[in-house]
């Protein structure tokens, strides 16, 4: 698997997300500069967390209209796989990618703490190595990571199966009101989506952050794992 | 500022300049000088950049250590890690902004040491802050500690450096003075470490990063001042951060520093660009001249006096190589900042400004420096204080357990820390609260820093040279229990105003005893900040001092850093107590918290017991045969059993200790040089303690989910956990 990692101004989790790819993959990936616009040879497509362009204006809005999204878009088009992690998942709704929208947390603060995120669709490039109804940690930290859909959007993804995690207690269970669980107050607890084709996965919290012992756990690691398995030549 | 003014003493008055100030300026200059002038000499006279007050008794400090690649002097300190890599580090107060505006105050204060780090060329790997509030009764606090949390977090996590510990006390001597004081750690390889002296006449000075406003002017003068009642018409004195540009300038300034480019970099923190030019010339021994024209500027029609001032946030001055200006032009304009020469460096030794064809200033930059005034303020050494009588505990020992841990020095920090973002980077092995000090691992190698701030001020207000000992004592003894080797001190001194005998009496006697634990613990000063004149004037014409509160950042190494340890409490092992136990109850939180009584002296240090002790229980953790350690600090043995009991959920049952000792003091005493460790086989370890000459015996056994006490009460670990979490929400989301 060939994995890109896009640099925006202001990206700030890039090399998180490098070490993940790095040791999923042995090799380095290719780190693009927001100017570029070639993403030949790519297999995997990142957009990191961070606060590009500061933030000003909306999460993402600015980033959308960079000259690397254009081929991003391409790349999509043409079923290229994607992953958009915290500001990355901002970028993808803003660039129209994904539905949705992430509002300010529901308590207007910064949220920096550990989830537990239930699968909730297994066969996916991004959740094949995880069972339905399976449970895993991982960081989050973020100031708009409440996730937002009108009523005819959050039908079909529910309806497509294309919610593929929820914020949950330890055990699992999902209660969308229950500020413990669900902590940014996102609707339906969603804590990440699927385009149509399922290539492509804007999810809030960082799975990038959970994959060595030495940082407190190994939970994250199946995501990046499945993607070398269902991105492979 | 457009109107012409007159220079004369009472300008230079108004400029925080005393008459023999002003009569030395007049004297250095041959001649009334200009306004700018008088800016440039106000600022760089001024406390905050002349350290007058203090200078003469930070020489005394040990700063020496064959680790130590860079002392006092620079940016910030240097210290070898191993496998060629340096820490850089140091941190800086930011009070007096933060009492006035909270969030951009806290917020700059985290851009301005971040600056001072990357300026050596290293990549700031994580942030610590030392925080000290108001009484929580008082109603100003809430919006203060409201707005200090969102603007370290609002800076901190945008520029992507994670924030992975500091402390937080409450007392109404900061009501009205509340402290903010930031850490910042970087890391670089040795041989990539950027100074601050210029060099080669003729080179390019260079203008990069944000654009000149008229914000923070006479910044350093105001923080050089007590507070008066009209402390909040000063808020146009406090700049305002940008984060986004900061990270900017941090990945521009890092890719610059990969090439040869750069002869000398140096930040525009207090003092702007006259700081900066001043000190990087003077360092040199060379001289500069600045086109003001060329500065980029926000706003129009500005002054050279209010350029050189200005305090806008995000910006550096370097000198370059002449063939690289245009190599390092492509990076600043690839990440969109601006990059402007602003002039170059001379042979004259002064320091000329020109502005609009104009000659707005022309100062000798050696009596600058060396005639800049040091101050021997007259001392009063602080009394002894009475020994505290006998006191006897009111409640029952759970009852006072379950009280102190929700007090608000004791009580859970996490709603604080879950608005820092203690991950990014992805190199954080040990997030706050995990344990005594923070742990990031050094990314490409196995390598681990423990960093930690600690000061116990109600200590220093009772006996200053006590205290000062035990703050050093305390960071060295949190970064041994995570198993590293101590290396090196920061250090945030902050006091009242100097001009009182008293408050120099306290900052001398603070001193002497840091002096002497560094020397003692090895442990030297490569790094700090004095911040002085944190009083508040009230309207009754009196003024209310902080307690003294030299805040101190420590940092430690791990060679490997999977050999670090936590402080929670691991199932089946025998709790072990190390250090010796007389029931210390002076100044403690117990005698606080339990029976609202601020006396007595604070617990000796016995600085010999303490290196004793710790290296023991480090060789211990190194050796593998310590699974969790805590130090023992406020609250006593009881408080850290809770502690390591809550941060697991894991319980334990405590032995009865058969001291002779009053349980209340026992339990609650804060005597010094103690920590609780969790072993195997608590006969072996205690054997090889009595071999080594450190006090050590069997505490309890963990297990279960409660702590037991030894007169059989119990109290669950989910019990300890809601008390513990309550303040913080209860305080600020009421």
């Amino acid at each position: 698997m060939k994995a890109a990692i896009v640099v925006f101004p202001g990206t700030n989790r890039e090399r998180d997300m490098a070490i993940a790819l790095r040791r999923v993959t042995g090799q380095a990936p290719r780190m693009i500069w927001h100017h570029e616009t070639d993403l030949s040879g790519i297999d995997l497509v990142v957009l990191p967390g961070g606060f590009s362009y500061g933030d000003y204006l909306r999460c993402g809005a600015m980033a959308a209209h960079s000259p690397i999204m254009g081929a991003v878009r391409d790349f999509a088009a043409k079923g290229g796989h994607i992953l958009g992690v915290c500001n990355g998942f901002q970028i993808l709704t803003e660039s129209n990618l994904l539905p949705g929208a992430l509002l300010r947390n529901a308590n207007l603060r910064f949220l920096s703490q550990d989830c537990y995120l239930r699968v909730e669709v297994e066969n996916t490039p991004f959740t094949r190595r995880w069972k339905k109804g399976d449970v895993f940690r991982t960081p989050l930290a973020h100031g708009d990571g409440n996730y937002t859909a009108d009523a005819e959007a959050l039908a079909v993804l529910e309806g497509e199966g294309r919610v593929a995690f929820r914020y949950a207690d330890a055990k699992g269970r999902v209660q969308a009101d229950d500020a413990g669980s669900n902590p940014n107050g996102s609707v339906n607890s969603i804590a990440g989506v699927l385009s149509e084709n399922k290539r492509i996965c804007g999810m809030m919290p960082h799975p990038e952050d959970l994959v060595d012992p030495l940082m407190g756990g190994e939970d994250g690691l199946p995501l990046f794992e499945g993607l070398v398995e269902a991105l492979v030549r | 500022m457009n109107k012409p003014v007159t220079v004369d003493e009472s300008l230079a008055r108004e400029f925080g300049l005393t008459a023999e100030e002003y009569g030395r300026v007049l004297s250095i200059m041959g001649r009334t000088p200009s306004l700018t002038e008088l800016g440039v000499f106000s600022v760089m006279w001024s406390e905050h950049c002349s350290y007058k007050s203090s200078r003469k008794w930070l020489r005394g400090l040990p700063t020496k250590a064959p680790w130590v690649i860079h002392g006092p002097g620079e940016n910030a300190g240097v210290v070898d890690i191993g496998q060629g890599y340096a820490a850089i580090f140091k941190m800086e107060s930011h009070n007096h902004p933060s009492f006035i505006e909270p969030y951009q105050g806290a917020a700059t204060g985290v851009g301005g040491i971040l600056r001072d780090v990357f300026t050596m060329g290293a990549r700031p790997v994580a942030n610590l802050n030392a925080l000290r509030f108001g009484s929580p009764e008082n109603p100003v606090t809430r919006r203060i500690v409201d707005g200090v949390v969102r603007g370290i977090g609002g800076y901190g996590n945008c520029v992507g450096v994670p924030t992975v510990g500091g402390e937080i006390n409450f007392h109404p001597a900061y009501d009205g003075n509340p402290l903010v004081n930031a850490m910042t750690v970087g890391i670089a390889r040795q041989d990539r470490i950027f100074l601050s002296a210029a060099a080669g006449v003729g080179n390019p000075v260079v203008y990069v990063g944000s654009r000149t406003g008229r914000d923070g002017i006479h910044g350093a003068t105001m923080s050089s001042a007590e507070f008066d009642e009209d402390a909040l018409s000063k808020r146009p004195t406090v700049q305002v951060g940008d984060p986004f540009i900061e990270k900017l300038l941090i990945e521009a300034c890092l890719e610059l520093m990969a090439t040869d480019a750069i002869v000398a970099i140096q930040d525009m923190g207090a003092a702007g660009l006259t700081s900066s030019a001043v000190e990087m010339a003077g360092k040199g021994g060379v001289g500069i001249e600045l086109d003001l024209d060329a500065v980029p500027q926000r706003e129009p029609n500005m002054t050279a006096y209010e350029m050189m001032l200005s305090e806008s946030q995000e910006r550096m001055l370097m000198v370059l190589r002449p063939d690289r200006t245009e190599l390092a032009r492509k990076i600043f304009e690839k990440w969109e900042l601006d990059f402007a020469i602003i002039g170059h460096l001379t042979e004259t030794g002064h320091i000329v400004i020109k502005h609009k064809g104009a000659l707005e200033a022309d100062i000798p930059l050696e009596p600058l420096a060396d005639e800049a005034p040091v101050y021997d303020r007259p001392s009063i050494a602080p009394t002894a204080p009475a020994a505290l009588g006998n006191v006897h505990a009111p409640l029952s020992l759970d009852a006072m357990l379950l009280q102190l841990v929700a007090s608000p020095d004791l009580a859970s920090r996490a709603w604080v820390w879950n608005q820092y973002d203690s991950t990014v980077g992805g190199q954080t092995v040990r997030r706050p609260g995990a344990a005594d000090a923070a742990i990031v691992k050094v990314d490409d190698t196995q390598i681990g820093l423990a960093l930690t701030t600690d000061c116990t001020p109600r200590y220093c207000q009772a006996d200053p040279r006590t205290g000062g000992a035990q703050a050093v004592a305390e960071a060295w003894r949190n970064i041994t229990a995570t198993g590293a080797r101590p290396l090196a001190v920061t250090d945030n001194l902050n006091f009242g105003n100097p001009e009182k005998p008293e408050i120099m009496g306290q900052f001398i006697a603070a001193l002497e005893g840091m002096g002497e634990a560094c020397k003692v613990l090895d442990f030297p000063i490569v790094s700090g900040n004095v911040s002085l004149y944190n009083e508040t004037r009230m309207p009754d014409g009196t003024t209310q001092a902080i307690l003294p509160t030299p805040a101190i950042g420590g940092l430690g190494v791990l060679d490997d850093v999977s050999t670090a340890i936590g402080l929670g409490m691991q199932a089946d092992k025998d709790l072990v107590l190390i250090g010796a136990t007389r029931g210390e109850l002076g100044q403690s939180i117990w005698l606080r918290e339990i029976l609202g009584r601020e006396e007595g002296a604070p617990p000796a240090v016995d600085l010999a017991a303490e290196k004793q002790n710790g290296d023991f229980v480090r060789a211990e953790i190194q050796a593998g045969r310590i699974t969790a350690c805590h130090d023992i600090a406020d609250g006593g043995i009881l408080v850290a059993a809770a502690e390591m009991v809550m941060a697991t959920g894991i319980g334990c049952e405590l032995e009865s200790p058969d001291s002779g000792i009053r349980p209340e003091a026992f339990w609650f005493g804060e005597d010094q040089a103690r920590y609780l460790v969790c072993v195997n086989d608590a006969q072996a370890f205690c054997a090889r303690a009595a071999q080594a000459g450190v006090p050590a015996r069997l505490m309890g056994r963990s297990g279960g989910n409660e702590l037991i006490l030894p007169s059989g009460v119990t109290i669950s670990a989910a019990r300890l956990q809601f008390a513990h979490e309550s303040f913080f929400p209860a305080l600020m989301d009421k």
